[in-house]
């Protein structure tokens, strides 16, 4: 059975054209693309003066002084082939792009609709001409992708189609190099070397070879490059399905100011969003919000959801990232857009007949309160390390996963961190107070780490709630990442009994009494 | 002659007699109650009541010693207002903070959370509102007796079934200049309704026992007032 004839459309140097269309590189001077220190891609000007794919950087600029070596990278690639691929579906459904450069389609069709193979061929090459950045595109129509791909490599500048007929792929195929196994959309990089050795130099010796040795000495890889060198390409054009968008944008014209005012015309999107996704029998369990404002800044979040999103929630999402950027709008907002970030499939998100119950009545629960007083005002606790007490309470809103890096902490020692038990009571942020020794003069810690005087009193940092000091220990000196800036600390503990029998952890830094946590 | 039965301390017995009287006089058909910590028993004599509201004064480690046991075995527990919740300490405690939910800044709408968290949470801490009008807190605890959680509120509460009160504290381990907080010596007060007319005083020793067997760690009934 001979395999399906296939289209191949072909934009050689596809990296460098795309690089240039992107503006990475100027248009009519040798360049090279250069991955891990060896060519990629170069121009033609380049290749006239002898540099090739794979050579080493040094000796490509040996070969051509004057080269413009530029880092390679793929998503440009791929990126500037979306273009072409949009102009070839259009004129013949169902594209199989093989890497960025090489787009397979089946021939069938085309030929069947344009009257016959080369005016598909024609077609094509006539609708890619009109497309500026794609440079000269070639044709190669044979039986199967591999025939139809070394057609495609064999056409030249004048001759930009080559058609082999339906049956003469072997043929067509047989005089060719043996290298042409590593040039294809699909390299074998062990196998060509090997088959050199063994005296194979072109594509018809190694395809006379018994099909049953081939498998037997070469194995899987090797018997697949065998059919393909004997014309038999097995691969069907496998047909890409463009992803569905399921972004909904809404722009604003007049700009909106009011928080409330854009959450209600985005209710309609953030419906239509969710109807969208459900449609595709999916669930979204994250989503970017990305809000445009009229001052050009824009506000970017992910949000996460413990399950998956409703359209409310996808409005409370919307609300909470406008409050939250300074506390209002600093500017009209001109656009909203959300886009989902994680999709799953429905049925892994499927309620049992009876729900879950006691779960999901607090999930509702609590993202009521959430909608009432912000995403941020519902919080959920998780350990964290550090020696300051704050440091090792990590708060996460409700719905948020947890950050790496608090577990981490949580699991290291922190030598110098606070005897048992914990603190009750720990202050979000340390309040000043006064510790006074009994003539009334603020204790000081020396350089020693030595009190100045027995502490007597602890007060508040106005005087006010004045206590005595019944027993104390410490200073306990904490002084840690003094390479960070930001986070240095050096400072004595304390702790503090009054005469109330209370008791306190109070903190000396840069001459000032702070009290960290309370022991009620 | 038959040899005379070893006699109980007579506080046990007095308060044995009571426990029985008050169950026979339960007014309510259905009490259902949360475990606490041995070392509370002596404080909540049956365990945390659901449904009602109880309020600790002067201590957050006690309230949250009220949550440890429901929370470990399952509970949700909520924190409302409360921005300096040690957690630390609520973990050692024996609070699972997976099922721990906090909404430290309730701002002006302190009422309608405390509502909405007792709607789903099984216990809530809070710490009382500035004020709060009375038929608001009846509101509440007809909530709370309608969805069956508990609410523990740090400071007055108007209709509070018990009302725990510190009187005492005091702290060993720390000398003049060394040493380190290890034990605190609390002193509570318990006054409220349901049988508990007369305020009756304990003694507790911090850190709480855990042990579920072990026996609570009360010191003795020093005195009685009223």
């Amino acid at each position: 059975m001979n395999p399906l004839r296939v289209v191949v459309v072909w934009c050689p140097d596809w990296p460098v054209v795309a690089a240039r269309a992107s503006g990475l590189l100027p248009p009519h001077s040798p360049v090279a693309l250069i991955d891990r220190g060896e060519v990629v891609a170069c121009s033609a000007e380049a290749r006239r003066d002898g540099v090739r794919r794979g050579l080493r950087l040094r000796e490509a600029q040996a070969r051509c002084p004057e080269l413009e070596a530029h880092a390679y990278d793929p998503v440009v690639d791929a990126r500037a082939f979306e273009p072409v691929i949009a102009v070839i579906e259009e004129r013949v459904p169902g594209v199989q792009v093989l890497r960025p450069g090489l787009a397979a389609v089946r021939a069938r069709g085309a030929a069947r609709y344009y009257r016959g193979e080369d005016r598909a061929a024609s077609e094509l090459l006539g609708a890619l001409a009109e497309l500026t950045s794609t440079g000269d595109a070639r044709i190669g129509i044979a039986d199967g992708i591999f025939a139809a791909e070394q057609a495609a490599y064999r056409t030249a500048p004048h001759q930009r189609t080559l058609i082999v007929s339906a049956g003469a792929s072997p043929q067509f195929l047989a005089p060719l190099s043996i290298e042409a196994l590593n040039g294809g959309s699909l390299g074998e990089p062990k196998l060509v070397p090997l088959l050199k050795r063994l005296g194979a130099g072109t594509l018809g010796d190694f395809a006379a070879l018994n099909e049953t040795d081939v498998r037997a000495r070469f194995g899987e890889d090797g018997a697949r490059a065998h059919a393909r060198a004997a014309g038999m390409d097995p691969r069907p054009v496998t047909v890409r399905v463009p992803e569905k968008d399921f972004d909904r944008t809404v722009e604003f014209e007049p700009p909106l100011e009011q928080v409330e005012t854009v959450a209600f015309a985005f209710r309609a999107a953030a419906d239509d969003f969710v109807a969208g996704i459900t449609a595709a029998r999916l669930v979204c369990t994250a989503i970017r919000v990305v809000v445009d404002t009229e001052s050009g800044a824009v506000s970017e979040r992910e949000w996460a959801h413990p399950r998956h999103f409703t359209a409310a929630e996808v409005l409370d999402r919307v609300r909470w990232q406008l409050q939250g950027a300074g506390g209002g709008l600093t500017s009209p907002i001109t656009r909203v857009r959300v886009s989902p970030e994680r999709v799953d499939a429905v049925s892994n998100h499927e309620a049992g007949l009876w729900g879950h119950a006691p779960d999901e009545r607090i999930h509702h629960g609590l993202s009521r309160i959430q909608s009432m007083l912000g995403h941020d005002a519902v919080l959920t606790a998780v350990a964290g390390g550090g020696r300051m007490l704050a440091e090792r309470r990590v708060l996460v809103p409700w719905g948020d996963a947890p950050p790496a890096t608090a577990r981490v902490a949580a699991g290291r020692p922190w030598p110098g961190s606070l005897p048992d038990p914990p603190p009750a009571t720990v202050f979000e942020a340390l309040r000043p107070v006064l510790v006074l020794d009994a003539a009334g003069e603020a204790v000081d810690v020396d350089q020693r780490g030595a009190v100045s005087a027995p502490p007597a009193w602890l007060c508040r940092a106005g005087g006010g709630d004045r206590r005595g000091v019944t027993s104390w220990a410490g200073p306990w000196p904490l002084h840690q990442r003094w390479w960070d800036a930001g986070r240095a600390r050096r400072a004595s503990r304390v702790q503090l009994v009054d005469d109330r029998g209370e008791a306190w952890l109070v903190l000396l830094e840069n001459a000032r009494w702070w009290a960290e946590a309370h022991y009620d | 002659m038959p040899a005379l039965a070893p006699v109980a301390p007579s506080s046990t017995v007095r308060e044995d007699l009571q426990a029985r009287i008050r169950n026979m006089q339960a007014t309510r058909l259905d009490e259902r109650s949360l475990p606490t910590l041995p070392a509370l028993q002596s404080l909540l004599p049956g365990g945390l009541r659901q449904g009602v509201a109880y309020s600790v004064a002067g201590s957050t480690t006690l309230a949250m010693a009220m949550l440890a046991t429901p929370s470990a075995q399952g509970a949700w527990c909520g924190v409302l207002g409360m921005p300096d919740f040690g957690t630390e300490a609520a973990s050692r405690l024996g609070i699972d903070l997976e099922r721990l939910v906090l909404v430290p800044n309730p701002g002006n709408q302190w009422l309608t959370v405390a509502a909405a968290m007792t709607d789903v949470l099984d216990v809530v801490i809070a710490r009382s509102p500035a004020r709060v009008a009375p038929a608001e807190t009846s509101r509440l605890g007809a909530r709370l007796r309608q969805r069956g959680s508990t609410l523990v509120v740090l400071g007055e509460w108007p209709g509070a079934d018990a009302t725990l009160t510190v009187v005492g504290s005091s702290w060993q381990g720390l000398g003049a200049g060394y040493g380190y907080l290890s034990t605190r010596q609390l002193e509570v007060e318990v006054s409220g309704r349901n049988g508990m007319h007369q305020a009756r005083r304990r003694k507790l020793t911090f850190p709480f026992d855990q042990g579920a067997t072990s026996a609570p760690r009360e010191i003795s009934a020093v005195n009685r007032v009223g």
